[in-house]
């Protein structure tokens, strides 16, 4: 009960700063994904089509993933110093696996006679992945992102540590303060709270995406 | 129409089509068909360039296929395969219309080129609204193959189009898309395993081994004259007995001296040949032997007061069939329409026989009891 009281009490004072490290914690995160994106969709598409290259690159994600996350944030701390941008490029390393991983799948579950039907139709290569690749593979890539970003929120947290913000920072100060319970879950409801949003919110961005639609539903 | 000219394929070392000459006319439908491996399916899809050649040309309407642009060629040729393999987060107009995109017609040319191409396969409208996954094995290939269509092709290229359906589904679609084929006046490769449907409705048939034609001819041509055992064996041996009447033509079972009356004879004539001859009914003929009705005893019973010749109460437009058309296509059409005869007739509408159903009987026996050596064979088969 008192630490609910105190809760209160401190959103009610630092609500502004609350909500400030919020958004810096949301875009923090949606930057690191965003990046992540950009390299791993493309790298997904290329080792789904050349097969060869698939297994090294699963592999190396695979690596990568199994490096405690604040490990990681310290060696890239001592390449580009504290600060905002080691937790991005921390994030973006963390969500290139699942993205890459979900790009790959998608792209070869996509059925080898659609894809044959259309390159005979006359379609060029990059015709057959914008019209027919892609947009069979999207919510695959979508689900991929997803999971990147839940993950995301939770490094993003870590980033307080290299002196990046977000609600993270909320945490640590109330893990430094004498009964700082009420600090802490000032800033761990928060990111939880973000994390369902996000997962809610990506979850049904995911079914929208589904490419098999039926007439039906689209008519209602 | 379509040419080619010592064309080779060759995989790393194994040569999959060695040294294949054929000339395809426009309008013509041409099937391909041999045991898996022999090289039909590579042979069809050089001709859009899903394959590249090794060795010779191929030539579309007199040019060279390697001289375009692949991506325009395969435009501007039709595809259709066993998988049909439609869009499945497309509606069945954004299908249909498929090259039509790719060719940046306008949306209104889209849209009223689809609803014309539905039209050609009796399906409602309402269903270019709806997906892929929303219609029949049946109904999705019928799709397929308007895809093809849409950019009105002159050629199309069909891999086993029909081989995933069911036999009731795959017959009508056989059915269907023949007439489609004549009335548009396409030129037809096309692939299957099935000699049933190579000769059903190949105008030719490619018969193939190992990369190489073995016999191309009509189907008529290849169940009379097979070119070799292989033609024979891929045929089968029953194909071969039942292949009889495919080659006999009408005129060689029908009786040659159907009863006739000439123009101008009095009824009271007609009935006593009736009489004379065992006949219920007479053929009407003019004087060049040009066929113009006939008379039966009821209508005679029913109008002998009115009537004195028979030209007066002749029925006229009776079901005839020409002297050389089919027997295998002329049995069916008597036996369907319940007939009692058929007149037989010359290309000048002479009256040159009868194919009565005694005829039928017969002819019937004579397969079935025969000679005996089928029999023999049949029982040897069954064994
Ligand atoms: N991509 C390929 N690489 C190597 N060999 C192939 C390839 N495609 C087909 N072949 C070979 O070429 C021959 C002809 O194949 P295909 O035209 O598909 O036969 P069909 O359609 O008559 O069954 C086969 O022996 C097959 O093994």
């Amino acid at each position: 009960m008192e630490t609910l009281n105190q809760l209160i009490h401190y959103v009610a004072q630092n609500g502004d700063y609350i909500w400030e490290q919020f958004y810096r914690h949301f875009l923090m995160t949606f930057y690191g994904v965003l990046f992540a994106s950009i390299i791993s969709i493309p790298l997904g598409i290329l080792i789904a089509k050349y097969g060869k290259l698939s297994s090294w690159v699963l592999a190396i994600g695979s690596i990568t993933q199994t490096i405690p996350a604040l490990g990681a944030m310290a060696v890239i701390m001592i390449l580009l110093g504290l600060g905002t941008n080691t937790a991005i490029v921390t994030l973006i390393i963390y969500s290139i696996l699942p993205i890459t991983q979900n790009t790959y799948v998608g792209m070869k579950d996509v059925d080898k006679t659609v894809v044959e039907a259309g390159y005979a139709s006359g379609m060029t290569r990059f015709q057959l992945l914008r019209m027919v690749e892609l947009p069979l593979a999207i919510s695959v890539i979508m689900a991929g992102i997803r999971t990147a970003f839940v993950i995301g929120i939770g490094i993003a947290a870590i980033g307080a540590f290299v002196g990046a913000g977000g609600l993270g920072a909320i945490i640590l100060t109330g893990t430094n303060a004498t009964d700082g319970t009420a600090i802490i879950l000032a800033g761990a409801i928060p990111t939880a709270l973000m994390a369902i949003i996000v997962d809610l919110f990506l979850g049904w961005v995911e079914r929208k995406l589904q490419p098999i639609k039926s007439s039906k539903s689209k008519a209602a | 129409m379509l040419e080619f000219k010592n064309v080779t394929k060759r995989y790393d070392g194994k040569t999959a089509v060695k040294n294949l000459n054929l000339n395809i006319k426009k309008g013509e439908f041409v099937c391909f068909i041999g045991p898996s491996g022999c090289g039909k399916t590579t042979t069809m899809k050089m001709v859009n360039r899903l394959i590249g050649i090794s060795g010779g040309d191929i030539l579309v309407e007199g040019k060279n296929i390697k001289e375009q642009d692949a991506v325009e060629l395969r435009r501007s040729i039709g595809y259709v395969i066993q998988q049909i393999g439609l869009m499945p987060h497309m509606t069945i107009k954004e299908n249909i219309v498929l090259v039509g995109t790719l060719l940046k017609w306008s949306k209104e040319k889209k849209d009223q080129r689809a609803r014309e191409l539905l039209k050609l396969v009796d399906l409602p409208e309402e269903y270019l609204n709806k997906y892929p996954h929303e219609l029949s094995g049946g109904q999705q290939q019928r799709i397929g193959v308007l895809r093809a269509l849409a950019a009105n092709p002159p050629l199309i290229l069909m891999d086993e189009p029909f081989g995933a359906l069911d036999p009731i589904t795959r017959d009508s679609l056989q059915d269907e898309f023949k007439k489609l084929q004549k009335e548009l006046g396409k030129t037809i490769v096309f692939v299957t395993h099935d000699m049933d449907e190579a000769l059903k409705l190949g105008d030719r048939i490619v018969i193939m081994k190992d990369g190489e034609v073995v016999q191309a001819d009509t189907p008529d041509e290849i169940l009379r004259n097979p070119a070799n055992e292989f033609v024979e064996e891929f045929l089968g041996k029953d194909r071969l007995i039942q292949g009889r009447p495919d080659v006999t033509t009408v005129e060689q079972i029908m009786e040659n001296k159907p009863i006739t009356v000439p123009v101008g004879t009095t009824l009271r004539d007609a009935i006593s040949i009736m009489r004379d001859k065992h006949v219920d009914s007479l053929l009407v003929v003019d004087s060049a032997n040009v066929l113009k009705g006939f008379i039966d005893i009821e209508s005679i019973n029913l109008n002998h007061k009115k009537a004195k010749v028979v030209d007066e109460i002749m029925e006229e437009g009776i079901y005839t069939v020409s002297h050389h058309s089919l027997l295998r296509d002329t049995i069916h059409k008597i036996l369907r329409r319940g007939a009692k005869y058929a007149p037989v007739v010359d290309d000048n509408q002479r009256l040159v026989g009868i194919v009565t159903r005694a005829t039928l009987a017969n002819l019937v026996y004579d397969t079935i009891w025969g000679d005996g050596t089928e029999l023999e064979e049949l029982t040897q088969a069954a064994e």
